[in-house]
């Protein structure tokens, strides 16, 4: 039995037995072109050029089947570097001034780029340049008459193991019952791990030398969750992970099983459960996980990339199609967290630029400056009212003097409305504890508002003096850290004695590790992100309120982020 | 010549398909069209040159257009960026 380990590309676990591809390393000789059949070297690319392109049009239209519209922009990217000057311009160059045969002039160009790559410090980036040899490499089996490998021929069930598999490799697994892949090369975030995870095909790539260590009919487990392959496993290693096979699938359908179940403890404490909404797309897949409302809806996607502001009409007709579709249920819209340098992008005379944006002009800094920006969103926010359940949330609240001039433009807009004819709800109003000196305010500020929303990401980053973004110092980011406990514990305790509403947003809510404390704290809401929705409501199912309660006692007394951990691993939590 | 400053949206950065939908949003221009990031200048209308900016989420890109037809160019590539690339 050998284990190797490599990067885990796309989750599962599969068991069988391998088939090992061998390797296409596609020899170009250099073969020198009389002068007069150069021009006839130059058409023969060009044909193969076209036969490329033939090639692409049927690959899209298999992915167009397979995944649908937008894996088909792959292709269309293929198709765009088949027409860049590197293929259409350079090559044709090399064939002509150095009389060089089309193959060798092509795989120079692609070496030249390569080294590019190579030199990128981005691993994403970096991987792209297997999208570029897999179309280099379609050129050149049209050039040498070569069929490219049909995975298409490989019809048993089967683990492929391979030197390297490019995306049009990969897409042509589906229509193969391979049960999963390992290759030697390969980074996470490649389009052949993309696609795998798409298809839903476990993967592990990276592991350097498995297709020479593997022999097809080997038995194989692949382990796509941890990026381990076990070559000729044991019969413990075998019925452990058959095991972890079929707890897996129990457990995708547990999850599935808790959408539109309530989120309470196992002592009986209910919780609201809302997610998280960045950008209007999300709605459909939000609908499906039957949250208990929205409980942050981010409206910074309206002020992005634009050369002025979005108007009133736009806003309450984006706002007002969210609070329809969540109708009876809550959404919770947040004024526009923007910062100083995206105002003189919208054409308005602000900041170019700060030296520190994170403690600069931004949310409710910026909007009390620019009053009319600020009373447009407050005005469709009310108008979206109409449709159902809205709340106002706003960013970035350090004063009191900021509630004072937030509530005096809110009344200012509700009257203008109904001088118009609009008469509008009360909506409620609330304000994101983010900043240290929000939360321990908080006792003055809450009789003034209806709600607080904690904001952990912000929270932690200036409590802490953490600028997550910094890597030499992106290690003391600590949600785990006492001082942000003590002023969770400060913020929700306030809220609790004048019985105002507490929800927490940011990434705490969708950490696993991290609720067990929130709900020992006592809120009443988490807003959590949708991708880990039904895996928190399961945490909260999971545990007892009780206990939380006493573990967030104890983690209060603590001096150290370990201390608390290991209070939460003793608990099993 | 127009230049405009636009900040890349998706999420994993302007990698294969949102260069695609860059170069193709621009195919139909005759202006020139030139991108800038920290010193770095490639065409925009090559998708190899545009994948090799290795342009992350977030960072500003410098969109130079010259030509007959540079601000609608410039229009083009604007309403690609605000929507976001339509991205998932």
């Amino acid at each position: 039995m050998i284990v190797i380990k490599g990067i885990a590309a796309s989750p599962g676990i599969s068991i069988g037995k391998a088939y090992v591809l061998e390797d296409e390393e596609i020899v170009v000789n250099r073969v020198e072109i009389p002068r007069d059949l150069l021009r006839a070297e130059v058409k023969r690319f060009k044909s193969a050029q076209k036969a490329t392109h033939r090639d692409l049009d049927a690959a899209e239209a298999k992915v167009l089947k397979l995944l649908g519209k937008q894996h088909a922009k792959l292709i269309d990217a293929h198709r765009l570097i088949l027409r860049d000057t590197l293929i259409t311009h350079d090559v044709p160059q090399r064939i002509l001034t150095e009389g060089v045969n089309a193959e060798f002039a092509l795989s120079e160009a692609l070496e030249a780029v390569n080294q590019q790559f190579e030199k990128m410090e981005d691993e994403f980036f970096r991987e792209r340049r297997h999208d570029l040899f897999d179309v280099g490499k379609r050129l050149l089996s049209h050039l040498l008459k070569q069929t490219k490998r049909n995975l298409a021929d490989i019809d048993h069930h089967c683990i492929l193991i391979a030197r390297n598999l490019l995306p049009s490799d990969t897409l042509g697994l589906k229509e193969t019952r391979v049960l999963g892949f390992a290759t030697d090369l390969g980074g996470k975030t490649s389009h052949t791990a993309i696609l795998a995870q798409s298809l839903e095909i476990p993967a592990v790539v990276g592991l350097s030398d498995v297709s020479r260590r593997i022999k097809t009919g080997d038995s194989v487990i692949l382990d796509g969750d941890q990026g381990m392959v076990i070559i000729n496993p044991g019969p413990e290693a075998v019925a452990k992970y058959q095991r972890v096979q079929q707890k897996s699938l129990a457990e995708d359908k547990a999850l599935e099983q808790l959408r539109g179940v309530a989120t309470s403890t196992l002592d009986g404490k209910s919780f609201s459960l809302e997610a998280n909404l960045d950008a209007p797309e999300e709605i459909k897949a939000i609908l499906a996980l039957q949250p208990d409302g929205i409980g942050l809806f981010r409206t910074e996607y309206l002020f992005l990339n634009r050369t002025a502001p979005p108007s009133e009409e736009e806003q309450t007709k984006a706002y007002s199609a969210i609070v329809k579709a969540m109708e009876p249920r809550s959404v919770v819209i947040r004024t526009a967290d923007i910062g100083g340098d995206r105002l003189s992008q919208l054409g308005i005379e602000g900041i170019k630029s700060e030296t520190n944006p994170f403690m600069g002009l931004r949310g409710v800094r910026l909007f009390l400056r620019h009053l009319d920006l600020f009373k447009t969103q407050l005005r469709a926010i009310l108008r979206s009212s109409l449709k159902g359940s809205v709340k106002v949330l706003i960013p970035m609240v350090s004063s009191i003097g900021e509630i004072h001039g937030v509530k005096r433009l809110l009344a200012q807009a509700v009257s203008e409305l109904a001088a118009e004819g609009v008469e509008v709800p009360k909506v409620e109003l609330g304000i994101m504890v983010e900043i240290p000196s929000a939360a321990l305010m908080l006792e003055s500020f809450l009789p003034l508002v209806d709600f607080i929303s904690i904001g952990t990401n912000d929270l932690i980053q200036y409590t802490l003096a953490v600028d997550r973004i910094n890597e030499h110092v992106t290690h003391l980011y600590d949600p785990f850290h006492p001082a942000v406990l003590r002023l969770l514990s400060h913020a929700v305790s306030a809220a609790r004695k004048q019985g105002k509403w507490v929800s927490v947003c940011g990434e705490m809510t969708s950490d696993p590790h991290a609720v067990p404390l929130l709900v020992g704290l006592g809120v009443d809401s988490l807003s959590v992100s949708p991708r880990m929705f039904l895996r928190i409501k399961q945490v909260v199912r999971g545990l007892k309120h009780g206990v939380a309660e006493k573990l967030v006692a104890k983690a209060l007394t603590s001096s150290d982020s370990e201390d608390i951990r290991r209070l939460m691993t003793e608990q099993g939590l | 010549m127009i230049e405009k400053t636009l900040t890349v949206t998706p999420k994993l950065g302007l990698h294969a398909r949102p260069a695609a939908m860059f170069v193709q949003a621009t195919a139909g221009f005759k202006s020139s069209i030139m991108v800038k990031k920290e010193g770095v200048e490639i065409n925009g209308k090559s998708v190899m040159g545009l994948m090799l900016l290795a342009a992350e989420c977030g960072s500003k890109l410098v969109i130079r257009a010259n030509g007959p037809d540079e601000r609608q160019a410039i229009e083009a590539l604007e309403k690609l960026f605000a929507r976001r690339f339509d991205e998932d």
